[in-house]
Order: C-alpha cells, then sequence, then structure tokens
C-alpha cells in the first residue's frame, strides 16, 4: 500500500475519532473530551460512565456503522451503475426494508422479526430492481437507474397505504421508519464487522472495480469476468443496505453525498474510495446525528432529516452539472 | 505467441440469416484490415474475436484453446482491444487511463509499481499524449483520446492487437504515427487486426484483407488478391477509379451520374 492511500484515511480515521469524542460528549449532560475518554477507560464517575458506555456511545457508534454502510453501498453501486446519482435510497432499496418493516408491524411482530422483515424487503427491492431492469437482457445503467426510481415511488405509494389504514397507536414506530433514527439502535456491533469485513474484502477486488468503473466491454476486454463481478457488488451493496436500514430505518442521501464529495478530493481510485467513503460516511452521520440532538434540545430531530437537508441540493448540485 | 483463428465463424448480426462462415488465422507479423460498408459487421466480428460477444456458430481459438475454455485474465494479456466508442462514467486522468492496460498483468492485490507507470508513460509518450499525462481524458479533444487508448493497449502488451478504427478522428500526421507504430508491432511478430473505414488506408498498410458484405458473405486473403476494383465496387455498392501512387493502388470513388 502506497502512502497516497494512507495518508488520507489516516486524516480521515483521525477525523472520525474527533467526531465521536464529539457526539459522546454532546447532550443534557456535557461532557469535556477528557471526561469522555475517562469514562471510556473506565475512570470518572458512575453517572459519566453509564452516560457514556451505556446510552450515547452504541447510539453514536450505531450513527457511525449505518453512515459508513450507506456511503459504501452507494460507492459499489454507483461503480456498477457507471452513475454518479445511484445510490440506495434512489433505487428504492430503502423503501423496500421500510415495507418489510412495516409490514411485520403491521402483523403485530417485533423486535428481531422486524428488523429481519426490513432486512427481506431490502434484498426483495434489490432483486425486484436488478431483474426488471435486466429485462431482455442488457443491463444498461440508465435504465437500471430509471428502474429504481419508478420501484422507489412504488414503495412510497405501498408506505402511504400501509400509513393509511394503520391503526393510530402504531403509527409512531412505522414513522421511525420511514425518517431515519438512530435513537433506538443499541446493538452497532454487527453493523461495524460488516463495515470493516466489506473494507477488507474489497481491497483484492479494487484494482477489478477501477476497470469496471470504465465499462463492461472494456473491463473484460482487460481481462475480468464482468457478470461474476456485477453480482458481487450488487450482493454486496445490498447487504449493506439492508443492514444500515435494519439498524437505522430509511436515511437518504448519504450514499449519494459521501462517495460524490470524496471522489471530487480523491479521485476515483476505489481501493482508496471505499475504506473512506467509510469513515467519511460514519462521520457525516455521527456529525448528523449530533446536530440533530442539539438543534431543538430537549427535542430530538431523526437524522435523516438532517442528511436529506444535505443531500436533496447535492443531488440537484450533481444533477445540474451533469450533462 | 498464440495465433487467434476463426473457425467456421458466424457472427452474431441482429436480423440477418445467415452469413458465409470465416476460417481465417491472424498470423504472426500480419497486418489485416477489415473493409465493408456501414452496418456489415465489423465491430460485431472484431467483439466476437475477442470474446465479448458469442458467435453464431463456429468457434475462436487462441493458440491450441478455444477462447472460451480461457480465463479472462489470460485472454487479456495476449490480446488487446481498441474500442471505437468509448464511454466515461467517471472522471480519469490521462495516466490513470493508460495504467489500466497493466490490469492483466498484476496480481488482485498488487498496487501499480512505479515500473508499471513507466510503462504508461512509454506508451503515452510514444503517441505523443504524454504531455496530457495529468489531464482529464474527458476534456480532451477526439484525436487525442483515440491516441490514449491506443496507449491503453499499447501499455497492457498484447501479442495480437484488435483495433476497431484506429484512424478514427486522427489528423494526417496521426494517421500514419498509429499505422507505423501498428506496422512496427507486426514487425516485432505481433499481429494487427483492424477494422478500417478508408479504403486506402488498408491499401497503403495491410498485408491482408478481409471484406465483409453486408448480407454476410465475406472473403479474405492477401491484401493484393483481395483489392481489385470489382470486388471493392461491389462491396461499397461506388463506382472507384484506381490511380497508383508511392507504389501502392489508390481508390478515388467517381461521383455517380447525374450528381455533381
Amino acid at each position: 500500500m502506497s502512502r497516497r492511500l494512507i495518508s488520507p484515511l489516516l486524516v480521515l480515521a483521525v477525523l472520525s475519532g474527533l467526531a465521536m469524542v464529539l457526539s459522546v460528549g454532546v447532550g443534557s449532560v456535557a461532557l469535556s473530551p477528557g471526561e469522555v475518554m475517562a469514562a471510556l477507560l473506565g475512570d470518572g464517575s458512575d453517572l459519566q460512565r453509564t452516560l457514556v458506555v451505556e446510552l450515547r456511545l452504541p447510539r453514536t457508534l450505531s450513527a457511525f456503522a449505518t453512515g459508513g454502510l450507506l456511503a459504501v453501498a452507494g460507492a459499489l453501486m454507483q461503480v456498477l451503475l457507471r452513475n454518479p446519482l445511484a445510490d440506495p435510497y434512489v433505487l428504492g432499496l430503502s423503501g423496500g426494508a421500510a415495507v418489510g418493516a412495516m409490514l411485520a408491524m403491521v402483523a403485530g411482530l417485533g423486535g428481531l422479526l422486524v428488523s429481519g422483515s426490513a432486512f427481506a424487503g431490502a434484498l426483495l427491492a434489490t432483486l425486484m430492481v436488478f431483474g426488471l431492469a435486466h429485462g431482455t437482457g442488457s443491463w444498461t445503467p440508465s435504465r437500471l437507474l430509471l428502474t429504481g426510481v419508478v420501484v422507489a415511488a412504488g414503495w412510497g405509494a405501498v408506505i402511504t397505504l400501509m400509513l393509511a389504514i394503520s391503526p393510530a397507536q402504531q403509527l409512531p414506530g412505522m414513522l421511525y421508519w420511514l425518517m431515519g433514527d438512530v435513537s433506538y439502535a443499541r446493538a452497532p456491533v454487527p453493523g461495524m464487522v460488516l463495515l470493516l469485513a466489506v473494507c477488507l474484502a474489497v481491497i483484492p477486488f479494487g484494482r477489478s472495480l477501477n476497470v469496471l468503473a470504465r465499462g463492461p466491454m472494456q473491463a473484460a476486454a482487460l481481462g475480468i469476468s464482468v457478470r461474476p463481478l456485477e453480482w458481487l457488488i450488487y450482493v454486496a451493496a445490498s447487504l449493506l443496505t439492508a443492514t444500515a436500514v435494519t439498524m437505522a430505518g430509511s436515511i437518504g442521501f448519504v450514499g449519494l453525498v459521501v462517495p460524490h464529495m470524496l471522489r471530487l478530493v480523491l479521485g476515483n481510485d476505489q481501493r482508496l474510495i471505499l475504506p473512506a467513503c467509510a469513515l467519511a460516511g460514519g462521520t457525516l452521520l455521527v456529525l448528523a446525528d449530533t446536530l440533530a440532538r442539539v438543534v431543538i434540545a430537549p427535542e430530538q430531530l431523526p437524522v435523516g432529516v438532517i442528511t436529506a437537508l444535505l443531500g436533496v441540493p447535492t443531488f440537484l448540485y450533481l444533477l445540474y452539472r451533469s450533462r | 505467441m498464440n495465433p487467434l483463428q476463426a473457425r467456421q465463424l458466424v457472427i452474431d448480426v441482429p436480423g440477418r440469416p445467415a452469413g458465409y462462415p470465416l476460417n481465417f488465422t491472424i498470423g504472426r507479423g500480419q497486418m489485416w484490415g477489415v473493409l465493408g460498408p456501414n452496418g456489415a459487421g465489423k465491430t460485431t466480428l472484431l467483439h466476437t474475436l475477442a470474446g465479448l460477444r458469442l458467435p453464431r456458430q463456429g468457434e475462436i481459438f487462441l493458440g491450441e484453446q478455444p477462447l472460451t475454455a480461457l480465463k479472462r485474465r489470460a485472454v487479456a494479456r495476449q490480446m488487446g482491444l481498441v474500442f471505437q466508442e468509448r464511454q466515461d462514467g467517471f472522471p480519469a486522468s490521462v495516466l490513470e487511463t493508460a495504467l489500466i492496460g497493466r490490469h492483466p498483468w498484476l496480481a488482485p492485490w498488487q498496487m501499480e509499481t512505479d515500473l508499471d507507470r513507466r510503462l504508461a508513460e512509454q506508451a503515452l509518450q510514444q503517441l505523443d499524449v504524454a504531455h496530457l499525462s495529468d489531464r482529464l481524458v474527458s476534456t480532451l479533444s477526439g484525436g487525442e483520446r483515440q491516441r490514449v487508448s491506443i496507449a491503453t493497449v499499447l501499455t497492457q502488451n498484447p501479442d495480437t492487437w484488435l483495433l476497431d478504427e484506429p484512424t478514427n478522428h486522427l489528423d494526417l500526421h496521426h494517421q500514419v504515427a498509429v499505422m507505423q507504430l501498428l506496422r512496427a508491432q507486426a514487425a516485432a511478430g505481433r499481429a494487427v487486426f483492424m477494422c478500417l473505414h478508408d479504403l486506402n488506408l488498408a491499401a497503403r498498410w495491410c498485408d491482408h484483407v478481409l471484406l465483409l458484405y453486408p448480407n454476410g458473405d465475406a472473403c479474405w486473403g492477401p491484401a493484393e488478391r483481395m483489392l481489385v476494383p470489382a470486388a471493392l465496387e461491389r462491396l461499397y455498392g461506388q463506382k472507384l477509379l484506381t490511380v497508383e501512387a508511392d507504389g501502392k493502388p489508390v481508390f478515388v470513388p467517381v461521383p455517380t451520374t447525374g450528381e455533381l
């Protein structure tokens, strides 16, 4: 690994560390970075330790994992579709997951079954989008993107329908899936493990992804078995999205904004962009969640609102700039 | 080198009933030109030979082995393809673009070394685009992009070169430079197989010619046997005048009577 790859990643890693310390420190009881570190290392008062280790840290780590997963998923889909506008939210994967979760709630299921159902929904949405776009055999990126957008609109209609006919007492829980909120996310470990695993797994594929970004024919001419690689990306992106949505509901635009900003600064070498997306996406969501907690404290905003407010102008700018 | 060989090959052109099966070997040191009118299937033939498209019938061999039995990576080490159309979804610099030619030669986890970078830079130099190394490909002119994609295959360094209209967008000087580069490749024991829309380039530079007719007919052989006015007039549906320049035939289209 050359320095070209290492130094940006180090900078991003330091930034994410700082963001996490800030996020853990901010709240109804403010803690200084020193106090946060002390609590993490097992010192400090009982109250501080409970606050940091049991309440705030899981939420911060969940936000980090969710943001990282979504950003990497977005970056992978953009390579797959050779279109910088692709992202799990735009392609309707998040919508499918939300429908899965809401169906489980309407059926009176709870806890893990809701998560499992969201996971199934995300995978189903991916299969639908890719299956339908595949159609007569050509997997053209624009067709895939269009299919995704239309399918996403379909999920939106199903969601509205379910909201309209559901009993009132279930509405708050359902809205949580729609808005995207990490305040109930308490199990960051699976997401963090998956994020790390994917970042390590893409190392041997990084250069192949770079070549694939030049188009499938060029990639095949340069010695890549295109179809297996495309399937691999597709499965990995679905898995990442499904895990993220299961943790925190549907949070839009992280997968769009983060890879785009990083490509502007770092170029488009996937060996650098993918791990950088994991770090920067995590950092962005940790900061957005911190903001969501303090803007109208003691009330909390769903973090999805913040990312959408950032994401919509970015998406529009991208569209405006592209010919 | 393992020569590329078509055996009973019928390319799959949509809507065409059948075709005359192709049987030829692109041998060491040979320079082939494929001629035919628009829509005759020149690009399809090239993509089929590269293994990017399935033929309707027949097989392609690379040395003793059928192409389909080889790994893509092994194929890419022996055969390079310059595309006519290029899509660039993401911005990439000229040097990065040439450097991907090294892909089939590197192990999956390997980073490009200084040696790889040097090979790419040399290729860019040979194509006279080294001064554009840091520019984004999307900002180049058509001719410059064409030379960058030839430089990518030069970096790939294959035994068999397949090229789709390599002189597209090139000015006269660079047309000659590219043809000389390809001839040097052939002289060094490689093989070159290219689609050309300019009949006279084939007459000037190619030792073998394949004529591809729109109805699927084809004939091939040494250039001097193929480049006869009657066959070429039937190929293009165009009356031709033959003159000689520099010891080679030059074909000039004659305006149809009634036109200016």
